[in-house]
């Protein structure tokens, strides 16, 4: 063996974690597919081609803007990969392809690299482009599809009257005119359920919608229906450190907390009557809390941050879910605190090793 | 009951132990010429007190601490001193350095012990400046200027550092194994020294074995002395984490362990001090290990102060392949160094020859808080990039930047492999040179 070897002087430490930006964008990737597949499973092929479109769009104007901008190329990270389709999951199975492409262009293009690129940009880039083309495209991003296990229940006749609403839309339209907890208000408007659903809901006590909205067999966004594959998504990125748990907990719980407490006012209900499950199984509540409420660039840097940064999303969105003019409250809220993002990270400190909390002088009691 | 550690930060590496924890500590055989540097110890250099040509005998000083902060620094051999001349340090500290001639034949170290039980706290500590003792955990902190404790301060527990966080390095664990007893009892000096009430030894839980062999050492001869077992995690070597999992206080930025009433002393550190005050040894050899996964058989080494890398490298087989890195000390906080010519010091606990790693290919910072999190100290390591790669050293200066003690949890733990530590080095640096 040679024994003067050419040796690397660098500064310490020379070992490091097995962990880098490609492998956590890949991780989250992987740990959407479920949710995704199941969309394309409940939905059709025509799911498959809004996610494809959304990917490819996304990948490919990345691929241009760093050649255009004469930048190293950046596709190998991932992170153009999820943006797409994290797009592509935003989007309703039936609308026109021309609105994941403008939603991807807009995520890459504007959100993410007139600030820079990775790392710079100051909202989570999907969620950016999928509102974006919700104020552009509104009814079109609003009209949905039912599930194939929830078509096969329905009449022909039904089928019109039903197949735009997810549960949120459909009582955003009734909430007004009657007092009754959602669930009620879905069972007499007559929203399909499956059989499954109406067993393992009497078995349990719950409404059959939240178990029907817990397995997926709702209408929505392509990657948001199935609750529980979000769900067991979540936890494999937060078992293997992806993420941590302080934003989807605090975001979930807030949710949960102002529902339980609030909730069951419109229904003339009174204060801590409200439902807790159902709002949390509908709309894109797992897929933001857990998969875009936590993009790193986005959120605080703290975990205390990261807290407070929770608790605005949920707070925003039990807001708008409620007072709003939109079904959908998830990713707006998100945006909003994308915003204070900044603010929460420069207000919000650790405390550091061997430094002393003032305690705060007691008052003298009058 | 759950083993204590710290409570915030730190990192999980790869341990890396097995390469040389079942080597038996082996002695080096005499090399053919030593290194031996002036500036061993963190502090002024030492001034040299023989010329070129003057024979020296083992044990003999060569070189006289030259300021409050400094230690004296004596012959690990009888011989000639060939040369003086300026070496580079594994740290890239420039000094002088004897280059020193060992005869063939090395008289013997005294075997007869001393009792210090008679002998007051002021004379212990003076043989302990005497006989050249420096902190061996790595930072090579002179010992008596550690064990000096001012008037003004109350010191009343002494915690004894067995953790040896690093990962590869087991020169501690190997001298804990052989060499506990007298260990403890350069403990029980350093103790009555500092006039402690307590004395703690706190070992990592990857060393089932010391803590079992210590515990009965201890409560065989009766001594008053706790073994606590460590929940592992890095940096918990360091004395600020070391004292909040073993006694639960916390040094205040700036502070030394001496302001919450402690002393944390290396278990190597206590071994030279028995070494020292009972067989009048002084400080002029260690155990080093020589490991890494280029290495042909990793080993654990005792060898005198000032002997070349080679050398050591040598004894373990040369190398099994070609590594990209040697490293003095751990691979967390080790200095990478270039010459195997390179001496070993008073603080070098290892020689490691690590093999090329993955071309790491950088992104921007996500923003993902692993380095925050990961800070054993709270710092926001990705926040003090970006101000020093802006050059604002006054606001990371303001954040607490000195505050860092370049564990490189940051580093290990960041995803878009920025330069953090390099960043804070190069960040203290300007600073200080601003103010």
């Amino acid at each position: 063996m040679n024994t003067q070897p050419i040796l690397t002087v660098s500064t310490s430490p020379h070992t490091h974690a097995k962990c880098d930006t490609s492998t956590i964008m890949w991780m989250v990737s992987i740990a959407l597919t479920p949710s995704a597949l199941w969309g394309v499973y409940s939905f059709g092929f025509r799911a498959l081609l809004v996610l494809a479109v959304s990917i490819g769009t996304a990948v490919l104007s990345e691929y241009l803007v760093t050649q255009l901008a004469r930048k190293s190329p950046t596709l190998w990270d991932g992170s153009a990969f999820l943006t797409g389709l994290l797009v592509g999951m935003n989007m309703s199975p039936r609308v026109a392809l021309f609105i994941p492409v403008l939603a991807s262009l807009f995520a890459i293009l504007v959100v993410k690299w007139t600030f820079g690129g990775l790392g710079a940009n100051w909202a989570n880039p999907a969620l950016g482009g999928r509102v974006f083309v919700f104020f552009s495209f509104t009814s079109a991003m609003s009209t949905f599809q039912l599930p194939r296990c929830l078509q096969r229940l329905l009449d022909a006749s039904m089928v019109d009257s039903l197949s735009g609403a997810t549960p949120l839309t459909y009582l955003k339209t009734r909430t007004a005119e009657s007092l009754s907890t959602s669930s009620q208000l879905l069972a007499s408007g007559n929203y399909p359920v499956t059989g499954f659903a109406q067993s393992v809901g009497q078995a349990l006590h719950i409404s059959p919608y939240t178990v029907d909205s817990f397995f997926g067999n709702v209408g929505g966004c392509i990657g948001e229906v199935s609750t529980l594959l979000l769900l067991l998504g979540g936890i494999v990125l937060i078992l293997s450190k992806v993420i941590t748990w302080h934003i989807p907990v605090s975001f979930i719980g807030t949710v949960a907390i102002l529902n339980w407490i609030f909730g069951g006012m419109k229904a003339g209900l009174g204060v801590f009557h409200g439902e807790i499950l159902m709002p949390l199984v509908s709309g894109g509540l797992f897929l933001g809390a857990f998969f875009m409420a936590t993009d790193y660039v986005t959120s605080p840097i703290t975990h205390k941050g990261q807290l407070v940064f929770g608790f605005g999303c949920g707070f925003f969105t039990f807001l708008l879910r409620n007072f709003g003019a939109l079904p959908e409250a998830v990713s707006v809220s998100i945006l909003l605190m994308n915003i204070v993002t900044p603010t929460i990270d420069r207000y919000i400190k650790n405390r550091k090793f061997g430094e002393v909390v003032k305690q705060p002088k007691k008052e003298a009691k009058a | 009951m759950k083993a204590p550690t710290f409570s915030k930060g730190g990192v999980h590496p790869d341990d890396k132990k097995s390469l040389s924890r079942e080597q038996k500590i082996e002695v080096l055989p005499l090399p053919s010429e030593l290194l031996v540097s002036l500036s061993q110890h963190l502090g002024a250099p030492a001034k040299a007190t023989k010329a070129k040509g003057d024979t020296v005998i083992r044990g003999e000083k060569i070189g006289v601490a030259s300021g409050f902060i400094s230690a004296d620094v004596h012959s690990p051999v009888s011989g000639v001193i060939v040369d003086i001349k300026a070496v580079t340090l594994a740290n890239s500290v420039s000094c002088d350095a004897y280059v020193i001639k060992p005869d063939a034949e090395q008289p013997a170290w005294p075997t007869e012990k001393t009792d210090w039980h008679m002998q007051s706290g002021e004379e212990l500590l003076a043989e302990i400046k005497d006989y050249g003792i420096v902190g061996m955990g790595g930072a090579t902190f002179p010992a008596q200027v550690k064990l000096s404790i001012p008037k003004d301060k109350d010191v009343n527990v002494l915690v004894v550092n067995g953790v040896e966080c690093e990962p590869y390095l087991t020169a501690d664990y190997r001298m804990m194994l052989e060499h506990g007893a007298e260990a403890l009892e350069g403990a029980m000096i350093a103790a009555k020294i500092i006039r402690a009430r307590r004395v703690i030894v706190g070992i990592e839980l990857n060393k089932p074995d010391c803590i079992a062999y210590l515990k009965g050492i201890v409560s065989q001869n009766n001594l008053p002395i706790e073994i606590v077992g460590l929940k592992m995690k890095y940096p918990q070597g360091d004395e600020k984490q070391l004292l909040k999992a073993t006694i639960n206080r916390e040094i205040p930025s700036g502070k030394l362990p001496l302001d919450v009433g402690a002393v944390v002393c290396n278990v190597g550190t206590c071994n030279a001090i028995y070494q020292a005050i009972v067989f009048h040894r002084p400080l002029v050899e260690r155990i080093v290990s020589v490991t890494g996964e280029c290495i042909a058989h990793p080993k654990n080494i005792l060898a005198p102060i000032g002997t070349k890398t080679s050398d050591l490298i040598a004894f373990c087989g040369g190398f099994r392949s070609e590594p990209e890195k040697l490293i003095s000390g751990g691979p967390m906080m080790g200095f990478a160094f270039f010459s195997q010519d390179t001496p070993i010091c008073k603080g070098t606990s290892g020689i490691l020859a690590l093999p090329p790693q993955k071309p790491i290919r950088q992104t921007p910072c996500l923003n993902c808080g692993k380095c925050v999190a990961a800070c054993p100290i709270g710092l926001e390591p990705a926040r003090m990039y970006r101000y020093i790669t802006a050059g604002d050293y006054a606001l990371a200066m303001a954040n607490d930047l000195m505050d860092c003690k370049e564990c490189g949890c940051c580093s290990f733990s960041c995803p878009a492999h920025l330069p953090l530590v390099q960043a804070m080095k190069t960040g203290k640096k300007m600073g200080r040179k601003k103010k």
